[in-house]
């Protein structure tokens, strides 16, 4: 079990850790999830205690990490970023070192390489020199020595990089089965790597720790939007028009579509609330031909890149959102807009989600969680409300108004 | 701290480095244990050994270059610092593995007045006093050589920079030399080292007022020493250097003395060395 409270690491004025605290239970595989310098493999080294903190605590199985440092490192096993790997030894000679290093009793050692060596799939490559490994049997030799001694706790900053799509299943496989007697760590960009083996996810942004939860959870948490796609042939303002009606909508976005004749529409709404069926009568009931209809859900990646997406700069206060697991906080700022559309929309984009601020009153945390990842999730489209669109966030029921 | 030695002894055995090291040290050996012993027939080894000395300038930062700046380089120190052994453990285990390299070579040395003896009388006692005070010299050496390595990641700046080091300290008594030896000049050289102590504890830690109280305190001990007992000065600078005058301490050894004050030097320089060494790496994990 590892306990961090108020983890900060300053490099002169700039904090690559900042006030970071979280628990981490025995027996789960932890993600940690941030985009590139976000404070993951710091915060990594900190645990490990490669480097100090600037300030705060880490204890790891009772054991303080700068006051009894070798007593807290047994229970580690590390894999940095870069395998620490000497190119002049031979995988097998690496891993003696590494067995002798941590202290493996010397009756033991002989079987537990040959065991870690058997599940990294090194066997054959025991006689090797390091230095003539590729990158990803280097990556292993790097993973066989962590695993070494089934320390407590395991701790892989970036396990995946490098390897073949082949190893990756692999080294997944490992590390889930890794899992099950042991805490294991793991850090990485890539969402899909994070929430396949993942019992928790943690992710960092700026040094900050935005949300801790179970995948399951993250995305209930986020599935306050669904988002549907259309193109309707009509004019814009017509179909517009036509459309306010809709009940339940967070967002509407119209704009001329490539097809000539025809205009695509971005519709945001609960995810629960399906219009489907009610768009498709309204738009017979008007004669319009609906060209193209897509239900799109909002993925683990649109959270990822909504909760990392900020500019501390431009962070307010007043914006926090709860992440309901024990009791932490994650401070996001849901507000600032990054746009990839055109300057037209550009502006567009700006005064709606002014708007949705402004207006969002009461549901002012919905309506922020449904506006941002809706510029995330239909960034092609310029998203956000035109000003003048109705804000119907969190009204009335699916089912009324059908017509 | 064992398994350090060992893969380091390995490491240095494996690679060029080690061997690169033991050669140079016994060709120019050999060709000057030629020359001196055997072709003039003289029956003193530390002639030979004191010739030698300035090929340890060159060999040791050869072998130490490596030795820390290589790990932070390649990561590896990462392994190391997140295993459960302590910082010392490694600088320990480092230094032992220097030692045994250095040691390889010198117990082939031991050989060599067992072949002079063949020729004639040989003090034996003598000459393994002047072959240990030797040892313990090259030893000193290779712990400053390892507290250069963990100063910085590259091994060329390493090299040279323990090679400057090593060499100004070889020559340190000329350059005590350069330095006035009447009571005013030590005097006056004290007053401006003592000023510009000052100026880098300011560099250091930023605060004016202590870096300025420091100086001031320095200066005005200075002065009363001066005024009260100017005789204290007579020399003192060439008292002051002759602490870094590392080969002069071999001198006693040469003459086949064993001496404790030497002993305790290069046993000294060790230990500080090794700690420097230590904190070095402490200090970086800090930063």
């Amino acid at each position: 079990m590892i306990e961090v409270t108020h983890l900060t690491k300053r490099y002169g004025s700039n904090a690559a850790v900042d006030d970071l605290s979280f628990t981490v239970e025995k027996g789960q595989i932890y993600g940690f999830l941030g985009p590139n310098g976000a404070g993951k493999s710091t915060t990594m080294n900190i645990l490990t205690g490669y480097i100090a903190p600037t300030s705060g605590e880490v204890v790891i199985d009772g054991h303080n990490i700068l006051e009894e440092p070798e007593e807290a490192r047994k229970c580690i096993g590390y894999l940095p970023e870069i395998p620490p790997v000497y190119p002049d030894m031979t995988v097998l000679e690496y891993l003696q070192f590494a067995a002798e290093l941590k202290k493996i009793p010397k009756n033991e050692r002989e079987q537990m390489i040959l065991e870690v060596m058997q599940t990294t799939g090194l066997m054959e490559m025991q006689g090797r020199l390091i230095r003539n490994l590729s990158k990803g049997y280097r990556q292993r030799t790097g993973l066989a020595q962590a695993v070494l001694g089934y320390p407590d706790i395991i701790i892989l900053d970036e396990p995946m990089v490098g390897l073949d799509p082949k190893q990756i299943i692999e080294i997944r496989e490992l590390i889930k089965s890794l899992g099950q007697k042991h805490t294991v760590i793991l850090s990485s960009h890539i969402l899909s790597e994070i929430s396949a083996i993942c019992d928790h996810i943690m992710i960092i942004a700026h040094g900050k720790l935005v949300a801790s939860d179970t995948p399951d959870n993250l995305m209930k948490l986020m599935k306050g939007s669904g988002s549907l796609e259309l193109t309707i042939r009509g004019r814009e303002a017509d179909t517009r028009k036509m459309l306010s009606s809709l009940p339940g909508v967070d967002s509407l976005d119209v704009k001329a579509s490539a097809e000539a004749g025809a205009c695509d529409v971005v519709i945001k709404t609960e995810a629960d609330n399906d219009l489907r069926e009610m768009i498709f009568y309204m738009c017979a009931q008007e004669k319009k031909a609906i060209l193209r209809m897509q239900h799109t859900h909002v993925s683990l990646e649109d959270i990822f890149l909504e909760l990392t997406e900020d500019h501390p700069a431009e962070q307010k206060p007043k914006k926090k959102r709860r992440f309901g697991f024990g009791g932490k906080t994650a401070k996001q700022d849901a507000e600032d807009g990054e746009f990839s559309a055109d300057s037209n929309e550009n502006m567009d984009a700006i005064a709606g989600t002014g708007y949705g601020d402004a207006e969002g009153g009461a549901d002012m945390e919905d309506a922020a969680v449904t506006d941002r990842s809706g510029n995330t999730a239909g960034s092609g489209y310029g998203t956000a409300g035109t000003p003048g669109l109705k804000n119907h966030s969190g009204a009335a029921n699916p089912q009324e108004g059908e017509e | 701290m064992l398994a350090i030695y060992k893969k380091e002894v390995k490491g240095l055995l494996n690679s060029m480095v080690g061997f690169v090291f033991m050669a140079l040290f016994l060709l120019v050996t050999g060709i000057y244990f030629a020359a001196y012993n055997l072709q003039s027939a003289y029956p003193k080894f530390a002639y030979t050994l004191s010739a030698v000395l300035i090929v340890l300038l060159v060999a040791v930062p050869i072998l130490t270059m490596r030795v820390l700046a290589e790990e932070q380089k390649q990561k590896t120190d990462q392994l190391l610092l997140t295993a459960p052994v302590t910082v010392t453990e490694i600088v320990v285990g480092k230094f032992l593995a220097l030692m045994t390299i250095f040691l390889i070579p010198m117990l082939i040395l031991v050989f060599y007045p067992l072949i002079l003896s063949q020729f004639g009388t040989i003090y034996f006692a003598e000459t393994y006093t002047a072959m240990f005070g030797f040892f313990l010299m090259g030893c000193s050496f290779l712990a400053i050589g390892l507290f250069i390595s963990s100063v910085t990641e590259s091994q060329i700046i390493a090299a040279v920079l323990t090679f400057l080091v090593l060499f100004v300290f070889y020559l340190m008594d000329g350059i005590a030399g350069f330095f006035p030896e009447t009571a005013s000049g030590s005097f006056y050289v004290l007053l401006v080292i003592v000023l510009i102590a000052a100026l880098v504890i300011y560099s250091i830690i930023k605060n004016a007022l202590i870096a300025a109280i420091c100086g001031i305190v320095g200066e005005a001990a200075l002065i009363i020493a001066y005024v009260t007992n100017a005789s204290v000065y007579e020399g003192l600078i060439q008292d002051i250097l002759s602490v870094f005058s590392i080969s002069d301490h071999f001198s006693e050894f040469y003459s086949g003395i064993f001496d404790i004050t030497g002993l305790v030097y290069y046993v000294s320089v060790i230990v500080i060395a090794l700690f420097l060494t230590v904190e070095t790496i402490q200090k970086r994990r800090w930063g």
